[in-house]
């Protein structure tokens, strides 16, 4: 397997790196200063794709790979996937659900916890109405770690869970303006996007406080700095952001938020979870068995 | 503060009489609405001198509330010889003299019930923090260091780490309530075991140390806990062992933990307490895998309202002579 060539977008983990390499012939596409020369050059021996959040396979790089037959995102978000070309031409995906769920669940309400934990929120304790939109796995799992600390959990999804005891809301406006904390624990999609805009800030008001730990694009970001500048919203606990590594200046300065730089799945035991994952749908699609945790 | 007085007066026939013990600096919170219950004296609100007020009323003090961290001594429980109740308003005891109360028979209720959900919350917030780096990683991100080094120091995942709770009480089971959702392993030390509890139980903290890779400190100062954590604990739990504190700041020997952290022989730990507030040892600002806080665990509005219908609640039942809601049992 060693002449096949696995492109790998950033550097994401040095223990995946050092596998792919064992296995196959890995391209780090970060360190090559001309790209479109490096593709041309290789296109036919790349095969496979591994992506992270910060990048994955778009129809550009889809276009310019004829033999490119596997991608495998070191992450459980598809966003940077061209989801329908890859469909079209027969590439198999595959992602890392499950084994990062419960970390970037415990990171969301660490973030609540140190956002309620600084002075200026001090005459309010963790609010008891949480509002988490959507309920999928990270979503689920927010709403179990909430309820421990007696909070009462909404939520919005695209399709009410009648199997669900919590409450439904049918869209985020009112979820926002019956919350006191508001999750975004959707995936991101066309629809998603900007799915916390002006109006869904102004819902949650000024004791309101938003938590992301899903993707940057989620978030209305200049809508939210100038309500958190104007304190029109409570405060924020953010993990990720639209540009990143970039985040607003004018945050810095501010008193009612929270800022991490994307460790949501960051821990020891997960990132390596993650990486386990990677190899082996990787080396699972190149001996013809089927793939462990396939998305297309 | 004449008007008080007068106001105090007309009401003193129907109300049962209750002392206010508080140092000048600390205010009685709520005394708006206790003043719709009891008739209250306090010595401070009086043009009288403070051993003058209190030898005149003496004899009708059968209940007193003291405020915060406001002491109760021996000496001082000479001057109301007919006192039978003292009403904490904090979550601590360890500024009330329990062996004099226990020898004068004066019963204690303390109100930690009010704030435990508040200091449980901050525990895991604490440990969440430790663990996942939190606050060290908004320091690098504010720093704007995240576009120069790109990647942060990873964390550690909460799910299966063995949590050692020292002080099983009303904060300690609040603790374990919160903890379990994230898939922690919990065992705990107290006193006495508690038969109806779930958790293994260890009659040391320092096997419950040994088997532990978190310990949160949720137990009253007492001179039996008094530097519970000491280095014998601290070697016990290990390198890669935390240390939350919640409780009183001397329930640990500081200055062990101090040297032992700037060492690199315990991973990292979570203070909301110290043993001189608010003087922290300035060794701790420079340890990224230490998170402080000023004694976070402070009123909020839910923990004022739990706290005043707790203090309300054991006044009533005690005038009554009705059993008390949180009385501490002194043994």
């Amino acid at each position: 397997m060693e002449s096949i060539g696995v492109l790998m977008a950033y550097p994401m983990n040095s223990y995946l790196e050092q596998e792919l390499e064992k296995r196959f012939n890995l391209l780090r596409f970060w360190t090559v200063p001309e790209k479109s020369t490096f593709l041309a050059t290789h296109k036919n021996s790349i095969r496979a794709v591994v992506g992270n959040a910060s990048a994955g396979a778009d129809s550009e790089l889809i276009e310019v790979l004829p033999r490119l037959e596997i991608v495998s995102s070191f992450s459980v978000g598809l966003d940077k996937i061209d989801l329908a070309k890859c469909k079209e031409k027969g590439i198999r995906v595959t992602n890392t659900p499950d084994v990062l769920t419960e970390v970037v669940a415990d990171l969301a309400i660490g973030l609540m916890l140190a956002v309620l934990r600084k002075p200026c929120q001090s005459d309010r304790s963790l609010g008891k109405k949480v509002g988490i939109i959507g309920l999928g796995r990270i979503g689920m799992a927010v709403a179990k770690r909430a309820e421990a600390f007696r909070c009462l959990i909404n939520y919005y999804s695209r399709t009410e869970k009648p199997e669900i005891k919590y409450k439904y809301y049918p869209n985020v406006v009112e979820l926002a303006a019956n919350s006191d904390i508001l999750v975004v624990a959707c995936s991101l999609t066309e629809e998603t996007r900007h799915i916390i805009n002006r109006e869904v800030i102004d819902a949650l008001g000024p004791k309101g406080v938003l938590i992301n730990v899903v993707r940057g694009p989620h978030v209305d970001e200049p809508e939210l700095v100038s309500a958190l500048v104007e304190r029109r919203l409570g405060g924020a606990g953010l993990d990720v952001f639209e540009h990143e590594p970039e985040v607003p200046e004018e945050l810095f300065g501010l008193d009612n938020v929270v800022l991490l730089p994307h460790v949501g799945s960051g821990t020891v035991e997960t990132r390596q979870a993650m990486a386990d994952l990677v190899i082996g749908n990787l080396e699972a699609h190149f001996l013809n068995k089927p793939l462990l945790t396939p998305v297309v | 503060m004449a008007n008080k007085e007068t106001q105090q007066q007309f009401s003193s026939e129907e109300l049962p009489i209750v002392l206010v013990n508080r140092l000048p600096s600390f205010k009685l919170p709520f005394q708006d609405h206790l003043l719709s219950h009891f008739h209250l004296l306090d010595p401070h609100d009086s043009p009288e001198t403070y051993d003058s007020f209190l030898s005149r009323h003496s004899n009708s003090i059968r209940a007193l509330i003291t405020v915060g961290p406001t002491p109760v001594t021996a000496e001082f429980l000479n001057l109301l010889p007919r006192l039978e109740l003292i009403v904490g308003t904090s979550a601590g005891l360890n500024h009330i003299d329990l062996s004099a109360c226990r020898s004068r028979g004066i019963a204690v209720t303390h109100s930690s019930s009010a704030f435990s959900e508040d200091v449980a919350d901050c525990a895991v917030g604490l440990l969440t923090d430790v663990l996942r780096r939190i606050s060290a990683a908004d320091r690098f991100v504010r720093d704007r260091m995240w576009p120069v080094k790109k990647e942060y120091p990873i964390g550690f995942k909460l799910g299966g780490k063995r949590v050692g709770i020292v002080g099983l009480g009303s904060i300690g089971s609040e603790v374990a309530k919160r903890i379990s959702a994230f898939g922690c392993i919990i065992a705990y030390n107290s006193r006495k075991k508690k038969q109806s509890v779930p958790f293994p139980f260890y009659a040391s903290v320092c096997d419950l140390a040994a088997n532990s890779d978190v310990l949160i400190l949720c137990c009253a100062l007492t001179e039996e806990t008094h530097h519970i954590v000491n280095k014998d604990v601290m070697v016990a739990l290990g390198k890669q062992g935390v240390i939350i504190n919640v409780g009183r700041g001397s329930l640990i020997d500081e200055k062990e933990l101090v040297q032992s952290l700037v060492r690199g022989e315990i991973g990292g730990a979570g203070l909301d307490v110290f043993e001189n507030e608010p003087n922290v040892p300035k060794e701790l600002f420079e340890l990224d895998n230490v998170v402080l806080s000023p004694h976070c665990a402070v009123m909020t509005p839910q923990s004022f309202e739990a706290l005043l219908e707790l203090i309300v609640t054991n006044l009533k039942a005690f005038f009554s002579s009705k059993p008390l809601l949180s009385a501490v049992s002194i043994e």
